[in-house]
């Protein structure tokens, strides 16, 4: 007997038609535990290394999380994984919104595809019932409006839609798949749908999905839904809103945008506008998110509300979260009323809603530096507002400078030439990040942004306070109650941190306390991952609901698979080294783990070069960041050791670790 | 008519603008009355279902009621703030025009207990998950006559749905059989 999981995936061989659903190994559970950890197991058993992004052998898997499904709070994400033809790297983004508990409740874990569809088709999942059909009446169709047309087709309301846009039809970099009030954005997990030639996957499940010992695992949900409610009414002191309290940043929410105007960058991520915000203009930004958002909205399963439905008038609704509120905005140098217009038409072509606006400041930016000419873009207006929709018309239909731009700006400016490379300068791995510049190096910040595999700016902050508090007796009264670090010395370095001095960044935390925090940030994101929690009840926020004393609980009640604590940072470290592996044996090396040249305005060469070797040797990877042989055998990961050698990658005779 | 007594009925007031469309509510409804208790969790075997229509701006939750064996003529459409609800949209019936409060597998009718069920519960459930206080529970006091309505058994609500649907010989004839074969 399975449980919390359904033990069946849904294989999908698109060039074949053939649909077959497959049980799945429950050692692979226990191994990988689900969704990140057995999307990557699949990807690296399955795809050959050399496998091109854009062919038949890529596979493209939606995973539900272990959790997904059960009364446990927030446990929604589908994680999407395939290999990215932008970073050309392992690609992977999680989802939350509604599709993957009814995945589980109709039967599988993941769906798997593979192949080549010659036309456009979706993929109906009821039940027992899988169905590809025809989609070339979708064709063109917005992604919001794909979901809501096959609904009515299938006459089915309740079904959950995952779908593209035209951007994804037309293999956008940064193409995204889209669902509801969430979407699986990075990377161009969208462009490999459309390369596959499914439009959608529309899904309704009616059921059981099973838990090992239901009365433990109910008073573990309990204990996470009051501990939710006392948090919420007890948001952080100390630390700016944004920062206080749980879920994802709550932006639907917040009129006062202050810090995210002033301290993050405008236009292709250049500009600081230190003193931008003023009455005049939080009124006029309160007065449009007031007139365009209807309601706040959450995921499946849980009481937040990240989301919320905007409707521009005059424009079909839509629904947004995050950050994407203000990236059209501050890209553009225009205001929330553009943004929140632009990014109506922007997701119904389905477009990463940071890589989308920043490859478009990019193009602004060559054309006002003469790189990009009149001759290049025949027709670009004048005026700036109408510049963004001209381009993102264009990007969407590879049409023109479009056909180029749709690249994302690290292979677009290689393309343009001219010089134009230095305006794609805020990638790391070839993939366009958050427009955040800062001043002074932050070495837990550094070391996670430098070595993260999700390639993710947005998603690497953590439980750890991001800055000191100023005075001890702020920070005693904060680590009084702070029962989710793993060990009793990370309270420690909090303490000793201070904002000044000695004890100050870049040189505090100390390299090795440094690797220790990113050590324990990046196990809860793995464990998030795998088993399908919202971030923003775990990994992200400061003194979350779920951490690593309770989840080896809810995995042991719910799925009936032995864990504690030391189990299950294993699991953690096995996937992290895999997903590594995958990379690694792509081609990702150290010189690869380079964040923006401009992120911070102070740099630290030496600092960071030990910072990474540190690191580096405390995974037990060598010194280009390559895991040994010694160290994959203790993860049990004998087989990637012995690719490696194959390949070259590792030396047959393993060396000693790097020193 | 027979004496008036009072009587406590327990309510819950439905607040559709705090309702975030999380479905906790249908979560933790299907978990409790699965069995054995909370062994599993199916959002379809909730006795509570949100209607929704995002894109509508539509949230309601809804409680299942009566079993009803034929479907009612009402098909009106009301709009309420500018948004259009069907009608059915605010019916508790378990009725043959939707497949909303029904067993996905057998089609038998669910009805909303107040979590009765054993243990009972303080307060219903979805009450107690449904963080936003969309959902509040509130008993009330109101005159009822002497003579108690005989409170129907889940298994008495799903024979009569049965009864409706295959008629009473057939039903004899299907229970005399299995427990033929059962003792056999
Ligand atoms: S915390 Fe927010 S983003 Fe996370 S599951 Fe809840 S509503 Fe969704
Ligand atoms: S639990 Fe409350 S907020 Fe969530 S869907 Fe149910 S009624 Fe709405």
């Amino acid at each position: 007997m399975r449980y919390a999981e359904t033990g069946f995936n849904l294989e999908i061989d698109l060039s074949k038609g053939s649909i077959d659903r497959v049980e799945t190994d429950p050692r692979l559970t226990e191994e990988h535990l689900g969704g990140l950890g057995t999307n990557a197991r699949i990807l690296w058993d399955r795809v050959p290394a050399e496998a091109e992004p854009f062919s038949a052998e890529n596979l493209l898997i939606f995973g539900t999380g272990l959790l997904c499904g059960t009364p446990a709070t927030g446990a929604n994400r589908t994680v999407v994984s395939t290999f990215s033809p932008q970073t050309r790297l392992m690609a992977y983004s999680m989802m939350g919104g509604f599709w993957a508990p009814e995945l589980k409740y109709a039967g599988y874990d993941k769906v798997i595809l593979r192949g080549k569809s010659p036309d456009l088709v979706y993929i109906w999942i009821n039940n027992d019932k899988v169905e590809i059909r025809d989609a070339s009446h979708l064709k063109g169709k917005g992604a919001v409006e794909t979901a809501q047309l096959i609904r009515e087709e299938l006459k089915e309301p309740k079904a959950q839609v995952a779908s593209i846009g035209l951007a994804g039809e037309s293999k956008v970099y940064f193409a995204s798949i889209e669902q509801g009030r969430s979407s699986a954005s990075r990377a161009g997990l969208g462009a490999v749908m459309g390369d596959k030639g499914v439009k959608a996957i529309a899904v309704r499940g009616t059921k059981d999905l099973k838990l090992a010992r239901p009365a433990e695992f109910m008073a573990l949900c309990n204990e996470v839904l009051k501990y939710i409610e006392r948090r919420n009414e007890n948001p952080i002191q100390g630390v700016m809103p944004i920062l206080a309290g749980l879920g994802s940043p709550q932006e639907m929410a917040v009129h006062d945008e202050k810090w995210h105007t002033e301290n993050f960058a405008w236009g292709n991520a250049r500009l600081r506008r230190k003193d931008f915000w003023n009455d005049e203009i939080a009124k006029k930004w309160a007065e449009t998110l007031d007139s365009m958002r209807t309601r706040l909205i959450s995921c499946y399963n849980c009481p937040m509300k990240c989301g919320g439905t905007i409707t521009v008038p005059g424009l079909p609704t839509y629904m947004m979260k995050c950050f994407s509120k203000l990236t059209y905005t501050m890209a553009a140098m225009s205001d929330l009323d553009f943004g929140l217009k632009i990014a109506q038409r922007a997701t119904e072509y389905g477009v990463d809603g940071f890589s989308a606006p920043q490859v478009m400041a990019f193009a602004v930016e060559l054309y006002e530096a003469g790189i990009l000419t009149d001759q290049d873009m025949p027709g670009f207006p004048a005026d700036n507002e109408e510049r963004f929709y001209w381009l993102l018309d264009r990007i969407v239909r590879r049409e023109g400078i479009g056909d180029i731009l749709a690249n994302g700006t690290h292979w677009a400016a290689q393309q343009i030439g001219k010089g134009a490379e230095a305006y794609a300068h805020n990638n790391i791995k070839k993939h366009e990040q958050l427009p955040l510049k800062l001043g002074m190096l932050n070495p837990i910040y550094f070391l996670m942004y430098a070595t993260g595999e999700k390639i993710n700016i947005t998603q690497i902050e953590g439980q750890f306070p991001q800055s000191p508090f100023p005075t001890r007796e702020e920070r005693e009264a904060f680590v009084k109650d702070w029962i989710q670090v793993p060990d009793e010395k990370f309270k420690q370095y909090f303490l000793d941190w201070e904002l000044r001095g000695e004890k100050s960044i870049p040189f505090y935390p100390t390299v090795e306390a440094t690797c220790d925090i990113v050590d324990w940030q990046e196990r809860m994101h793995y464990i998030d991952d795998a088993l399908g929690v919202c971030a923003g009840l775990s990994s992200f926020p400061l003194k979350p609901p779920y951490h690593i004393h309770n989840y080896p609980k809810f995995i042991s009640a719910g799925a009936g698979i032995e864990m504690d604590e030391d189990r299950l940072t294993q699991v953690a470290r096995r996937n992290r080294n895999l997903v590594r592996a995958l990379n690694v044996r792509r081609g990702m090396r150290r010189k690869d783990e380079k964040p923006p040249e401009d992120h911070w305005k102070k740099r630290f060469p030496e600092l960071e070069e030990k910072l990474l070797n540190e690191y580096y040797k405390f995974r037990g990877w060598n010194k280009d960041g390559i895991p040994t042989k010694e160290s994959l055998h203790e993860l049990g990961l004998d087989f990637v050791g012995e690719d490696f050698i194959k390949r070259g990658i590792l030396p047959d005779k393993e060396s000693a670790p790097s020193s | 008519m027979g004496e008036k007594k009072k009587k406590i009925v327990k309510t819950i007031k439905v607040d559709v603008d705090k309702c975030n469309g999380c479905r906790a509510c249908e979560v933790i409804c299907s978990a409790f009355h699965a069995a054995p208790k909370y062994s599993s969790n199916n959002p379809a075997r909730s006795r509570i279902r949100v209607i929704h229509e995002p894109l509508k701006d539509i949230y309601i939750p809804v409680y299942a009621g009566e079993y009803t064996k034929a479907e009612c003529t009402g098909r009106d459409k009301y709009v309420i703030d500018g948004k259009e609800y069907d009608e059915c949209a605010f019916c508790r019936a378990s009725c043959p025009s939707r497949d909303l409060f029904k067993e996905p597998d057998s089609g038998l009718p669910l009805k909303c207990d107040m979590c009765e069920d054993d243990p009972p519960q303080k307060e219903p459930l979805c009450v107690q998950w449904c963080l936003n206080k969309a959902l509040i529970y509130e008993e009330r006091e109101v005159e009822v006559d002497e003579e108690e309505e005989v409170k129907k058994e889940d298994m008495e609500i799903g024979l009569e749905a049965l009864l409706d649907k295959y008629g009473l010989d057939k039903i004899t004839e299907t229970v005399a059989r299995l427990s033929m074969s059962k003792k056999g």
